[in-house]
């Protein structure tokens, strides 16, 4: 192998490594989002009874005038 | 959160534009060695790479540290993904300190070289890390080992370097010429832009990571109380 | 202070003592270490040189070091005797220097019989080497009590505890042989003896919170 040829495999390996993160971010990140659709339908499932307590929890902004 | 997530924003991007700052650097603008031609080139990225893994091991144990003393909720996962990127960033080291040593000197391994020696047996050292997390079962008495770990390990640094330095007088004779080259002006300039590079990079990750992994924990309190 | 050098007098006293009464660690070490210069013999083709044979001494002395460490918190793991020590009022660093204390004490015995069996098998001993053997399981112990009660919480103790040891050793290892090799041994008694005071205080320092949640 050339020194021309070490060179670029040394930034090739680099180069390399830091795509295999993007990649194994990139399936965690579909991971998540199975995981929040999960919870999304688990919240869905729950809302009636959570609907019916929510209104005096949800804070209103009192509007003054004058 | 807006904040946080504007970080990695932010980081990601200035290592983008640093990484290809440097890269333009490296290639187009400083001259070539004299002695060792162009595989030289691969020192402006090896040697910022080692000195971010050192950082990484470095933060790792100040926020084990802190760990320890505050007991701030968040520390210990901070420490572990900082731990996590200098092992990534030290298997790199070692791969591209390799890979120089073969184009300057025509072997793979050179135990003369103290700093490859030095990060194999910090690798060696930081891969129990993981050992040790992944076999106790999470909570503060892991975090706890975990942080105590991660104190001895930035203590090892130095005391190994030293070790390394003085075992070179009894293993081998025959040292090759040292790594750092001569550094002037324009060669030095190009280093600091790299060095800078991959020092965004791991920081880039270093969120990246702990993002995830708090979202993870998010993600699985809320499954718990909703089910 | 006198309460505290009180409490470790007091337990490494127990540590000793048991193993004196059940005898069951300290003959297998002996053997141990014996039969691992043997092994050695064997693995050393003929010209290889003397000073190979003491690099030998040194992975005897650390492998036995290592078998002894594993069984260091046995007695406290197999009795739930920890948490009676830990409900102890003394400081949690007392258990650690008391249990180091006591591996000193099983590794020297140990080494007393080491190091004439090399000399008899191998090469005659200079004081270097007997110094170097001295400072080093110092450190030795050191590290490896506060990592044998790291290892005490996980699930694969056996398997973690050399892990755990082995790169923390490898400055102990540089320190001995070049102490028991080299033409200047000074430096190397030198750094054996930073490395005890290093490493004996952040193991003293953070034994507590390795051993509390």
């Amino acid at each position: 192998m050339s020194q021309g040829q070490y060179l670029a495999a040394a930034y090739l390996v680099v180069f390399v490594v830091v795509l295999a993160y993007v990649l194994i971010i990139a399936t965690k990140l579909v991971r998540l989002q199975r995981d929040v659709a999960a919870i999304a339908e688990l919240v869905a499932e729950r809302e009636p009874p959570a609907e019916l307590r929510a209104e005096p929890e949800s804070p209103r902004p009192q509007v003054t005038l004058g | 959160m807006w904040s946080r997530n504007n970080v990695v924003t932010a980081l990601a991007a200035l290592a983008a534009a640093l990484v290809g700052v440097a890269i333009a650097l490296i290639f187009f603008w400083i001259p070539d060695d004299a002695d060792q031609g162009i595989s030289q080139k691969i020192f402006y990225f090896h040697v910022p790479i080692a000195l971010t893994a050192y950082a990484c091991f470095g933060w790792g144990a100040l926020k084990a540290f802190l760990h320890l003393w505050r007991r701030p909720s968040g520390a210990d996962l901070e420490s572990y993904v900082a731990i996590h990127q200098g092992v990534i960033f030290g298997i790199l080291t070692l791969v591209t300190g390799s890979i120089w040593a073969r184009a300057s000197w025509g072997v793979w391994w050179a135990w003369s070289s103290t700093q490859l020696v030095l990060f194999l047996v910090l690798f060696l050292f930081y891969s129990a890390y993981f050992m040790l997390r992944f076999s106790v079962e999470p909570g503060p008495a892991r975090a706890n080992l975990c942080a105590v770990y991660a104190l001895f390990g930035v203590v090892l640094i130095p005391i190994s370097f030293l070790a390394i330095r003085l075992a070179n007088d009894f293993i081998h004779p025959t040292v090759f010429t040292s790594e750092g080259p001569q550094m002037e002006g324009s060669m030095f300039f190009a280093f600091c832009v790299a060095w800078a590079a991959m020092l965004a990079l791991a920081a880039a990750l270093y969120h990246v990571e702990l993002a995830g992994k708090r979202l993870d924990t998010t993600l699985r309190e809320l499954r718990e109380r909703l089910a | 202070m006198n309460g505290y050098a009180r409490d470790v007098a007091v337990l490494a006293r127990k540590d000793v003592l048991l193993e004196l009464r059940a005898r069951d660690a300290l003959p297998a070490l002996l053997l141990f270490v014996v039969a691992a210069l043997v092994v050695f013999h064997f693995a050393l083709p003929a010209d290889a040189a003397e000073l190979a044979a003491k690099g030998m001494l040194w992975v005897a002395i650390l492998f036995t070091a290592l078998l002894g460490l594993g069984r260091a918190f046995l007695a406290e793991r197999q009795q739930s005797m920890l948490d009676g020590l830990l409900l102890a009022p003394c400081d949690r660093s007392a258990i650690w220097l008391a249990k180091t204390a006591a591996t000193v004490v099983f590794l020297g015995a140990a080494e007393l019989v080491a190091l004439p069996a090399f000399a008899l098998f191998f090469s005659a001993l200079d004081w270097q080497t007997v110094a170097a053997v001295l400072l080093a399981n110092v450190g030795i112990c050191a590290v490896g009590t506060l990592v044998a009660a790291m290892a005490l919480a996980s699930r694969a103790r056996e398997l973690l505890l050399p892990l755990l040891f082995l790169p923390l050793a490898i400055p102990v290892l540089v320190g001995g042989v070049g102490a028991s090799v080299a033409d200047d041994p000074g430096r190397y008694l030198g750094f054996l003896a930073l490395y005890d005071c290093v490493f004996a205080i952040i193991s003293w320092a953070s034994f507590e919170y390795v051993v509390t949640e």
